[in-house]
């Protein structure tokens, strides 16, 4: 799917829950909303984005709440489903 | 089966803890005080003679055909105005009644045509039924009748109203329509105008009832007691011969009706008066825009075609149905499992959305489904889950008549919700103070007897600043309501959004500047709605279709909670579902996350319930939302779609996009009764049925399930649930159900909430609010009375998040789009009715400023251009909307409202932001690029439908 429009979405969500004034809480929130409402594939793709921005590669705009929240708490799903 | 014909008991229903026991004909009979005498004889078995009096409106005294005799009383009293006392003792039969009652009888008769055997009330006429009882035998005065329909004193016939007529011959002058239109419809659009033998209704100033101000509910022709208002269809047709009680297929009100039928014709649909949800009520479409169903323009056979640049084939069921099951099939060998899915309708029934996500779970093994939910009431759902625990209004609508103060946000609903909106007008004119958050002057703004005390004209986009600031109003003045926050809601929760809320950032004298509304009317509003008593919160799309759609529905759960205005009668947080069953589509699982009843895929309980009475396996991953499905279908990994009652092509956001994915794709099957615009992109053609086919249920946005019952066998053959379980079993996936009862049988026993519920039950009570289970054997009216569903209510921090798409100097302007009464969503029914006599394009409305800055005349032809497209409207100049905002509806496919709307989205939800698009508008000559390609596109498969090849013509893109 296409990047953007994933990064899009993501930092969306991202910035309900940083009204959060607990990090910790913004991030296991954001990373809640996407595992329960992002297909397996969807999430794939922005862990893909989040590794890419770790070693220095292009993040597309994810902001930082969203890929911490991400890299802490989004397993990789498994290949099958949608 | 023969006509049911409701009783009437001459004067409403009286409430009162005070029972007051008189004696009736010698016998004794108990009614509440307040009650007339009229309606306790009737409760008694005891009908008095009436003309002017009926159930549904308020006594008049007029007709002195229901004159009674009191002991201890002086002359003969109206008994409709003559309320009930103790010790009372009547008497409605005697000598001298009956002359008294044969005596006004005969001066009506004097001025009435006797034409009975001719004319269209004959069978069904009051006037005629008195003349009977009373046992009329002469009439001493003349028979000319020179003060009514003698050559000079005759007014012809108003047929201006395509769907009733007005003949003041008959006219009897009882006022009941006059009555009708202010009590029960509340629109003031009728009078009798002159005095004595001169006296005729009249519409509006003396006009035709089209150019009135008539919305054609229908209330005055229900109310009428003889033919002087009646359904061209009975004057065309005749009386019916039988009658079934079903529910309405648009708006979310869900309103009752009893179809009256001649064979499988329909002659009429009369408002049910037990029905619950509209209590006798009706609008203009549903009590009369169902000639649709039986247009020329439905398809009746299914068709199949290789690609969308060929014509048609058609071909048995069988065929079409394997060929789509072949295609699925292949589609999943090539790409995978997930590569195909499905969307439900709203416009279907509970039992056919349940089988379209069963078949999506089970036959294709994924859980691609979505429903046009997603594009309405999405927030609706996770919002209202998230601080009270059930995605689902609090209440039932009866509840409005109890509010003291009511809030009504981004919604319309005397245009969207009529219905209702008549409701809440009685309520407002019986002294209910009313605040309209809307950045138009809707109509309730101001109208005939009420107006709203508030008016918070907000700019599109504002939404979540202007709930932030009412909650800091009424947390910083101390009116909250403590004690039900301390026992009723997480304190912890509490405390965190009281302080947020109580920032200065979200004082109504800060967010003037967001939101353009001035903070004095911001306190005044909030101030209003705290103290004022019984607050209700009603609201719409302009609520749920923004970026923070969702934050805002939380906002109005907070707003509710803070001020304890939840769990009882006349308050609560009430969303007005745009279609008739947007509620049930989402009860039943069509969201691709949830299993019906609202559980998560990924709950194994859940799961393993479902797989053990599926016999499969459900994945436990959420798949793909719509706007999901449109990117996956772009970038090659959704290439098949099985869509049903849903036409995404005209009501998604962004036309061009979605047009893009659809011809991306390999296998496009709609089920649906016409060519609507996504069949145009179709593969296969599965003829769908409309309501008036259907067995099943519906779930009005008040939770409510309601029978609809079949008047005419498909057109097609097959009905819409036979067509699923026969694609699923080609699929290899057969489903067994010998009919739609049992397919509710199986919701049922798989969840919690409607456990309870079976057509017998909803037989037996006419209809049933969910949750219906053995804690509440008879359903629940009200919801989270002793504690919220998810056991303390939990307010949720609701940050003020500006919207991506803001005017700027290339789109100066805020586009937001809404609904009109007599067109309905995409207008695919209503557009092959009368009532585009009403409406028959969509216009743009303008702000008189806006226009001359742009040299705008009213009429004129405007471009109106965005970052997603452009296309070409006519220009309606108005105060209505503010300086800034423009706004159409989306009813007319040629418009291309939805190709200018972006495909920007809720957070949660992705629900879109059809609500603010920045364009910008200019005068134009004609059409769009895109409405020229449309045209084209259209008439060639407009050709293709009748299986015509255009020679060097074989592609038109749209």
């Amino acid at each position: 799917m296409d990047i953007d429009n994933l990064v899009r979405m993501a930092n969306r969500i991202g910035d309900y829950f940083a009204a959060y004034p607990d990090q910790a809480e913004a991030q296991a929130a954001i990373a809640k909303h996407i595992q329960m409402f992002w297909t397996p594939q969807m999430r794939r793709e922005l862990l893909a984005c989040v590794a890419q921005g770790s070693e220095g590669g292009e993040t597309h705009g994810l902001h930082t709440l969203v890929a911490d929240a991400a890299r802490k708490h989004l397993a990789q799903p498994a290949t099958t489903g949608g | 089966m023969t006509i049911f014909r409701e009783p009437d008991y001459g004067t409403p229903k009286r409430t009162s803890s005070e029972m007051v026991t008189l004696v009736i004909d010698g016998d004794s009979v108990t009614v509440p005080a307040g009650t007339s005498v009229m309606r306790a004889a009737e409760l008694a078995g005891t009908r008095i003679p009436k003309l002017c009096a009926t159930d549904s409106l308020e006594p008049f005294g007029s007709c002195r055909l229901c004159l009674v005799e009191i002991e201890g009383r002086r002359g003969y009293p109206a008994s409709c105005t003559t309320p009930v006392e103790a010790g009372m003792v009547v008497r409605t039969q005697s000598a001298k009644l009956a002359e008294l009652r044969r005596g006004v009888m005969e001066l009506y008769i004097s001025d009435h045509p006797l034409d009975c055997l001719t004319c269209s009330a004959n069978g069904n006429c009051e006037l005629q039924d008195m003349a009977g009882v009373v046992g009329l035998r002469e009439v001493r005065y003349g028979m000319e009748g020179r003060n009514h329909f003698d050559k000079a004193s005759a007014v012809a016939p108003d047929v201006s109203n395509p769907y009733f007529a007005y003949d003041p011959a008959k006219c009897i002058v009882c006022n009941r329509c006059v009555r009708a239109c202010e009590e029960i419809q509340g629109t003031f659009a009728l009078t009798i105008s002159g005095r004595g033998f001169d006296s005729r209704v009249a519409a509006g100033t003396n006009q035709p009832f089209l150019e009135s101000e008539c919305v054609s509910c229908g209330a005055c022709v229900q109310a009428c007691p003889t033919a002087t208002l009646m359904e061209k269809s009975v004057i065309q047709m005749g009386q019916a011969e039988k009658s079934l009680i079903t529910t309405c297929a648009y708006c979310g009100v869900g309103c009752s009706f009893k179809a009256e039928v001649k064979g499988n014709e329909v002659v009429r649909m009369v408002p049910h008066k037990d029905g619950k949800a509209n209590m006798g009520h009706s609008c203009v479409k549903g009590r009369f825009a169902w000639g649709y169903a039986t247009h020329p323009d439905r398809i009746t056979t299914p068709m199949i075609r290789n690609t969308i640049d060929e014509p048609w084939r058609k071909v048995s069921w069988e065929e079409a149905i394997n060929h789509a099951a072949n295609e699925f099939r292949a589609i999943q060998a090539k790409y995978g499992r997930g590569a195909v899915g499905g969307i439900t309708s709203s416009r279907c029934t509970n039992e056919e959305t349940y089988l379209v996500q069963k078949l999506v779970r089970a036959a294709f093994g994924n859980n691609n489904v979505d429903t046009c939910a997603r594009v309405c009431h999405s927030p609706t759902g996770y919002g209202l889950k998230q601080t009270l625990g059930e995605s689902a209004g609090t209440q039932t609508f009866e509840s409005v008549l109890q509010a003291d103060v009511v809030m009504v946000i981004g919604a319309n609903p005397t245009e969207g919700h009529p219905v209702f909106g008549s409701l809440l007008k009685r309520r407002l004119r019986e002294g209910a103070k009313l605040i309209v958050i809307d950045p138009r002057s809707i109509e309730l703004v101001k109208t005939p007897h009420v107006q709203a005390d508030y008016h918070l004209k907000l700019m599109p986009g504002t939404n979540v600043a202007i709930a932030n600031a009412l909650a800091h109003v009424i947390v910083t003045e101390g009116l909250a309501n403590e004690a039900f926050v301390a026992e009723r809601c997480e304190d912890a929760a509490f405390r965190q959004w009281k302080e947020f809320v109580s920032r200065p950032e979200n004082a109504p004298e800060a967010t003037a500047a967001i939101t353009g509304v001035p903070a004095e009317a911001v306190r005044g509003a909030a101030r209003l709605y705290a103290t004022a008593g019984n607050g209700a919160i009603y609201y719409g799309l302009g609520v749920t279709e923004h970026s923070q759609g969702s934050t805002m529905v939380m906002a109005i759960a907070n707003l509710a909670m803070v001020t304890g205005n939840v769990g009882r009668m006349g308050v609560g947080v009430n969303p007005l579902r745009g279609q008739n069953n947007v509620q049930g589509s989402c009860d039943m699982g069509s969201f691709p996350h949830e299993l019906p009843g609202y559980r998560h895929v990924s709950d194994s309980t859940t799961r393993g319930l479902f797989e053990a009475a599926w016999g499969v396996s459900i994945d436990p991953e959420p798949g793909l939302r719509i706007p999901n499905m449109f990117e996956a279908a772009l970038d090659g990994s959704f290439l098949g779609i099985y869509i049903e009652g849903e036409d995404i092509a005209q009501s998604d956001p962004n036309t061009q996009h979605v047009e893009a994915a659809l011809r991306r794709m390999e296998c496009v099957v709609v089920q649906d009764i016409f060519l609507n615009e996504t069949a145009k992109y179709a593969h296969v053609f599965l003829p769908g049925a409309s309501f008036l086919e259907k067995d099943g249920t519906f779930t009005n946005a008040e939770r409510r399930i309601s029978r609809v019952r079949k008047v005419m066998p498909p057109l097609a053959g097959m009905a819409d649930w036979e067509v699923t379980c026969a694609l699923s079993k080609a699929l290899g996936y057969p489903m067994d159900y010998a009919h739609p009862s049992e397919i509710m049988d199986e919701i049922a026993r798989l969840t919690p909430t409607f456990h309870g519920v079976s057509f017998d039950k909803i037989d037996a009570l006419g209809s049933i609010q969910w949750p219906c289970n053995d804690e509440a054997p008879d359903g629940t009216p009200i919801m989270h009375v002793d504690h919220f569903v998810r056991g303390k209510g939990r307010f949720m921090l609701t940050a003020y998040v500006p919207t991506d798409e803001r005017a700027n100097k290339r789109y100066p302007l805020l586009l937001t789009t809404g609904r009109i009464l007599s067109q309905y969503n995409v207008g695919a029914q209503t557009r092959r009715t009368a009532n585009v006599v009403w409406h028959a394009e969509d216009r743009l409305e303008i702000h008189p400023h806006d226009a001359e800055e742009r040299g705008i005349a009213d009429g004129d032809w405007v471009g109106v251009a965005s970052r997603a497209g452009d296309t070409v409207l006519r220009a309606t100049v108005t105060g209505r909307v503010q300086p800034g905002v423009v706004y159409t509806t989306f009813h007319f496919p040629e418009s291309g409202a939805n190709v200018i709307t972006t495909d920007n989205s809720d957070w949660a939800t992705n629900c879109p932001e059809y609500k603010v698009t920045a364009v910008q508008v200019v005068k134009v000559s004609q059409p769009s690029d895109w409405q020229q390609r449309h045209r084209d596109f259209s008439a060639r498969q407009q050709a293709y439908l009748k299986g015509q090849r255009q020679p060097g013509k074989d592609r038109v893109d749209a």
